[in-house]
């Protein structure tokens, strides 16, 4: 018995190497297996976006062809959409980065009695589900008769952009250490010196961060415009209603080109941001 | 520049303490009121202003034509309960079972880029993000190409005998994957696994990988490592990321319509159909309540029971 055991042991310690390189990495490999999983779909969509479908739902792949990629506009109403998509969410962006911001450095800065329910009041939109925000904000306009469109849209949009502005921020302007500002006002900088020439500064990588994400949430916001848009038709909202008439090539198209656009705007930030680095060490 | 600031006091009091000193206290006070005041009022005009009407719109009865008035109709609240139970039931279950498996999922990608990627880190990190930035409609609408019917995952699975054992689970139904639960599920988990990743990563990221060394000094296997360091220091990442994948996913109405077919439906299905559709507002209002009460009561119990109090 306890010979069998030890052979089973040294069995169990020396398995093949192909077998032992697997245990070491096992991690790895299912690891980039969930990256391919969160990849695969913008791989269809970019290789459908070749796609000459016969009916008209592009679904199956047919043949390749470049017709959608040569006239991406040509579906009626898309561009529409998609310029008044951009239009918003500029704006939305814009409102709740300033807004937003604006929030965030009192919160960092001050101590003030209302602190502790304003962060809640902060928290909640984002803990909420998105349907609940939406079904109540469009009965509110309903009532107060306010048509839907352009403006409610909008208002809608900076409302839940606000906080994830408001938490970028904050966590940037709580890290910057007080004392260079106190520095500066040594060094008699005036208080809008001060501001202008240390603290947004150092603050911008945050307010960055939560005006690009709030670009990109309300450019790809659906369910909160779905309920307060009325027959005002967003990008995403084309989209769905796509999915049920037939969904045409030149979406592939474009979800591939903001794909690569936004690829290639991360990737030159982070080649920028390693070039600051590189000069500030030298 | 004391003096020329302000005309001095007529109280006499202006020779005790220099103006200064005196006077931005009460300026200061003041400042982080005035810097909220916009963003706030934003807040409750159009977020907790609406719920608080949302609520009295749930007590209301009435049709379209003749107006809405608050009648403190509380059986509103019943009969929909009554009647879109199991809707309910299955949101609560596909967001269940889609957190659990973006936690599965997740935690090796997260594990990945915190511990093993290196200088591909950034790579990694562009490869998680960067499918955010195509439309999420158009992601999911790509499911439906890579789940269609004869197609080659379908095929794949079927060749593996996993669809006899889902449709058996009553997953999937005989050779389909789409229009099933298991296409829902597929789709929330896809849609919100970001959500999992990245509070994961960060709350990885920050453990000091010599705390790994020191476990291993101490002749501790990888696995009992990971069970007894690595997994109980992430777990506000664990925290974070179930409530911000299971939240979302439990009012989600986007997967089941495109995915699913009606016997998938969710609740958030229901509330959008009565809202736009039905224009039944009062029932829309008291089914956005229940969510909003279920989920509510889901997290409190998850965070007590978790035992971790640094969620924000």
């Amino acid at each position: 018995m306890a010979v069998h055991e030890t052979t089973e042991a040294a069995a169990a310690r020396t398995p093949n190497r192909g077998l032992r390189w697997l245990r070491r990495n096992i991690i790895a490999i299912a690891g980039l297996c969930t990256l391919g999983y969160l990849i695969l779909p913008n791989i269809v969509v970019m290789v459908f976006s070749f796609n000459k479908p016969n009916g008209r739902f592009n679904y199956q792949w047919q043949r390749f062809s470049t017709d959608a990629w040569s006239d991406p506009c040509g579906v009626a109403d898309l561009c529409g959409s998609l310029g008044l998509s951009l239009q918003i969410a500029l704006w939305a962006t814009v409102g709740a980065t300033v807004l937003g911001t604006m929030i965030a450095f009192a919160l960092a800065r001050y101590r003030f009695r209302a602190r502790s329910g304003v962060n809640t009041l902060i928290f909640l939109p984002m803990a909420m589900p998105e349907v609940v925000m939406a079904a109540s904000l469009a009965t509110l306009f309903l009532n107060m008769g306010i048509q839907f469109g352009f403006w409610t849209i909008l208002i809608a949009h900076i409302m839940f952009c606000l906080s994830f502005v408001v938490t970028a921020v904050k966590a940037r302007v709580m890290s910057m250490d007080p004392r260079l500002e106190q520095a500066a006002q040594d060094l008699y900088a005036s208080p809008v010196q001060t501001f202008l020439r240390v603290t947004l500064p150092i603050a911008a990588p945050g307010i960055a961060a939560g005006a690009l994400l709030s670009f990109a949430l309300s450019f790809d916001d659906f369910i909160i415009t779905n309920f307060n848009a009325g027959s005002t038709v967003t990008f995403p909202m084309f989209v769905w209603g796509s999915a049920q008439r037939g969904t045409p090539v030149q979406i592939n198209v474009i979800g591939t080109a903001m794909f690569l656009v936004a690829v290639l705007c991360v990737v030159m930030g982070q080649l920028a941001g390693a070039r600051r680095k590189r000069s500030k060490r030298s | 520049m004391t003096t020329t600031e302000a005309p001095a006091p007529p109280d006499g009091q202006a020779g005790a303490a220099p103006l200064e000193v005196r006077r931005t206290p009460a300026r200061k006070r003041l400042v982080p009121y005035w810097l909220l005041l916009p963003g706030i009022l934003w807040l409750i005009v159009f977020f907790a202003a609406p719920l608080v009407y949302q609520a009295s719109t749930s007590i209301q009865t009435g049709s379209l034509e003749e107006g809405f008035k608050v009648t403190w109709h509380f059986a509103t609240y019943w009969d929909a309960l009554g009647e879109y139970w199991p809707q309910f039931v299955r949101s609560v279950g596909y967001a269940a079972v889609a957190t659990a498996l973006c936690l599965l999922l997740g935690y090796p990608l997260a594990y990945l880029i915190a511990f093993k990627a290196g200088r591909w880190r950034n790579v990694v990190m562009i490869l998680v993000i960067a499918p955010f930035f195509t439309s999420f409609l158009i992601r999911t609408l790509a499911w439906k190409t890579i789940l269609a019917d004869g197609g080659p995952v379908v095929g794949l699975l079927n060749a593996l005998h996993v669809l006899d054992v889902t449709s058996w689970l009553g997953l999937t139904e005989g050779q389909r994957v789409l229009a099933t639960p298991l296409a829902v599920v597929c789709g929330l988990t896809y849609n919100f696994l970001p959500f999992m990743v990245l509070p994961l990563y960060s709350s990885l990221e920050r453990i000091d990988p010599r705390l790994h060394e020191a476990a291993g000094d101490l002749y501790a296997r990888p696995s009992t490592t990971f069970r007894r360091v690595t997994f109980p220091l992430s777990m506000p990442g664990v925290v974070a990321g179930t409530l911000l994948t299971f939240i979302p996913a439990a009012g989600d109405y986007i997967n089941a319509e495109l995915l699913g077919s009606t016997d998938q439906k969710m609740i958030g299905n229901v509330i959008q159909s009565q809202f736009l559709r039905v224009l039944d507002y009062p029932t829309a209002a008291a089914l956005s309540f229940l969510l909003m009460a279920a989920i509510l009561a889901m997290v409190t119990l998850y965070i007590r029971k978790s035992g971790t109090e640094d969620l924000v």
